[in-house]
């Protein structure tokens, strides 16, 4: 037995990337980011706001969160309607206690399912981010092209013509990307996406229709991840947020250099009564701390655009 | 198939050489980041899939690309200001890649040792003759970008064969990562005769074990690192013992679990009577002072048949 010869074949071995989508760079070798007045650490609260469909076709992979027992899982929908219903607005009570700016990631569905709840989001005037249709429309290497642009195009179509903004932003269901999503991104006017999780600041990406920022909500410290993957208790997590919190604020005021927090909260998860008071008391400590610049995320991408030299 | 991988005598834990550390130390601690480079579309292996998602993968991609752009940096500036030099475990191919990431390693005289080409290649399937020639390009990237010869071997993504060891030892290696059944370096059978020896690393205290497989909190990882070296450092009163800690500046570099291990190694390396060093320096020593006796005692280690139970 023996593999084929093109195994030991290293097609991209050479300096910097194996692909062409951004550049080599080490953060620790930037060109410094000042925030405004003076903060050493941008804060970008990421609640999803999420559809996730009773019929989940599931493919290429359940969704993270996504239906998990024999249809009809009435006990998943629910769970995660939960969010949509009360969670997103106990969090919402939390963050506005702590003088917390959120960003709102929708999927598109919900503004067709419940244009009540985007039109509130619409009213308190925070950015909504487009997150494509719902969350088992994921984005993958096996779809076409076509098919790929017509879901883009017809998220942003409807969340941009359902709030007051432009919707620049992009997440995708569970962060998923074909290798066409960043080209149809700009193509269709998204100025940033933040499915990479490789850094800890943004950072400029190529594609075939001019540039996209890439800026990472973090997965690690995502609330799903570290609640619902790895069966920490919310009091692990607050604790797991609080240290982000001052070890970045540490660095920052170190290397003189501004540095981004980004917190993905899912309300289903962290809205629920027993989780809520972890979620609040890990904000309290955020806003207790000088040098954090509560922003909305497409604040944080102009800022740092702006100091590119 | 076989039974038993064939590698080493079975020896008790209170049956020992009572090994003695250079100064009386009683532990060895070494740290070993794996410096990694991952590809984002690599060529399929018939045996493992290189990541869970279809291609592209940028989860998987990114969570590892991180440790090169962000987590590095990180890292070693936390171990400097403690006084480890970290001994690499390296995917070579990042010499080309990222050669400011090994101009860093260099700067602080840290070892290099191989972890094969890239971590998406794995060594199931291979033949031979194409094992060898991984492990040659390995040794000799390693000697071209950093001047050091290679002495250490952690199979790349822990994919082995039979004959991984033997074409390591044949290669010119002195010790492997690869086996984790003691708390002390052991003479390892290869069919060279070379003196080979495995030098403890360690899955249970590996934090990519720890914060991806078993999913651990990070003050717990600090608390867990803690507690082995205190039970190591008492032990090794008898004789010495060998302690590693792995990491991923991917997974250990991040703002909310870096704190947690500077902790845990500011505790170790406060402490007396430990000697802070390197995978090299310990399977070195461990030739040079005990390898022969152990070899006697136990007898084994340059022949294929002598193993307990043969």
């Amino acid at each position: 037995m023996a593999l084929d010869p093109s195994y030991l074949k290293y097609q991209h071995r050479r300096y910097g990337m194996d692909h062409d989508r951004y550049e080599w760079s080490m953060l620790s070798r930037r060109d410094p980011i000042a925030w405004p007045n003076g903060a050493r650490v941008a804060l970008w609260v990421n609640l999803a706001v999420q559809f996730f469909p009773l019929n989940q076709s599931g493919k290429p992979f359940r969704p993270p969160g996504g239906m998990s027992t024999p249809y009809p899982d009435l006990r998943h929908y629910t769970l995660r309607d939960y969010g949509n219903r009360v969670g997103l607005f106990r969090c919402l009570e939390a963050l506005d206690e702590a003088g917390v700016t959120p960003t709102f990631s929708v999927n598109a569905a919900i503004a067709d399912r419940y244009p009540q709840l985007l039109e509130r989001l619409n009213r308190r005037g925070n950015e909504v981010l487009a997150s494509s249709w719902n969350m088992d429309t994921l984005h993958h290497g096996d779809m076409a092209i076509d098919d790929e642009r017509e879901l883009i195009d017809r998220s942003l179509a409807t969340l941009r013509a359902a709030v007051d903004q432009p919707v620049t932003g992009w997440l995708g269901p569970a962060r998923s990307q074909s290798g066409n999503t960043p080209d149809l991104l700009a193509e269709a006017g998204v100025r940033y996406m933040a499915d990479w999780i490789n850094d800890d600041m943004p950072y400029p990406f190529t594609t075939r229709h001019g540039e996209l920022i890439a800026l990472p909500l973090s997965l690690e410290l995502d609330d799903q991840f570290i609640v619902q993957n790895n069966l920490h208790s919310e009091w692990e997590y607050a604790d797991q947020v609080k240290d982000a919190c001052d070890y970045l604020l540490a660095e920052a005021e170190s290397t003189g250099h501004g540095r981004l927090l980004a917190l993905s909260v899912h309300p289903w998860l962290m809205g629920q009564p027993h989780r809520i008071g972890a979620f609040e008391s890990a904000l309290k400590h955020i806003s207790e701390q000088t040098g954090i610049w509560s922003a909305p995320a497409a604040d944080i991408v102009t800022t740092w655009s702006a100091q590119r030299a | 198939m076989r039974e038993d991988p064939a590698l080493y005598d079975y020896r008790s834990w209170d049956e020992r050489l009572p090994i003695r550390w250079p100064d009386g130390a009683r532990v060895a601690f070494w740290v070993a980041p794996n410096v990694e480079f991952y590809e984002l579309d690599p060529p399929p292996n018939p045996i493992r899939k290189a990541w869970p998602r279809p291609t592209p993968d940028i989860q998987g991609y990114g969570t590892r690309d991180y440790g090169n752009r962000v987590g590095h940096v990180r890292m070693m500036e936390l171990l400097d200001r403690h006084g480890v030099r970290g001994s690499v475990s390296l995917s070579v191919a990042l010499c080309e890649h990222h050669p400011e990431i090994i101009d860093m390693c260099r700067e602080r005289d840290w070892e290099f040792f191989s972890h094969g080409i890239y971590n998406t290649r794995y060594a199931y399937g291979m033949d031979e003759a194409q094992e060898r020639a991984m492990i040659e390009d390995s040794v000799r990237t390693i000697a071209e970008h950093t001047g050091q010869k290679c002495s250490g071997y952690l199979a790349s993504a822990l994919t082995h064969t039979e004959r991984t060891l033997d074409l390591f030892s044949e290669a010119g290696g002195l010790y492997t990562c690869d086996l984790f059944h003691d708390d002390q370096p052991t003479p390892v059978r290869v069919r060279s005769g070379e003196p080979f020896v495995s030098v403890p690393y360690s899955l249970e205290l590996n934090d990519t074990i720890v914060y991806v497989v078993n999913r651990i909190e990070p003050r717990r990882y600090g608390e867990m690192i803690k507690q082995a070296f205190d039970r190591l450092y008492r032990e090794g009163e008898r004789g010495g013992t060998v302690m590693c800690v792995p990491l991923h500046a991917y997974q250990v570099a991040h703002p909310h679990r870096i704190r947690a291990f500077e902790e845990a190694l500011a505790y170790i390396t406060g402490h007396p009577d430990v000697w802070v060093t390197t995978g090299r320096e310990i399977a070195e020593y461990y030739v040079e002072h005990y390898y022969d006796q152990a070899v006697a005692k136990w007898g084994g280690g340059d022949s294929g048949d002598g193993g307990n139970g043969a």
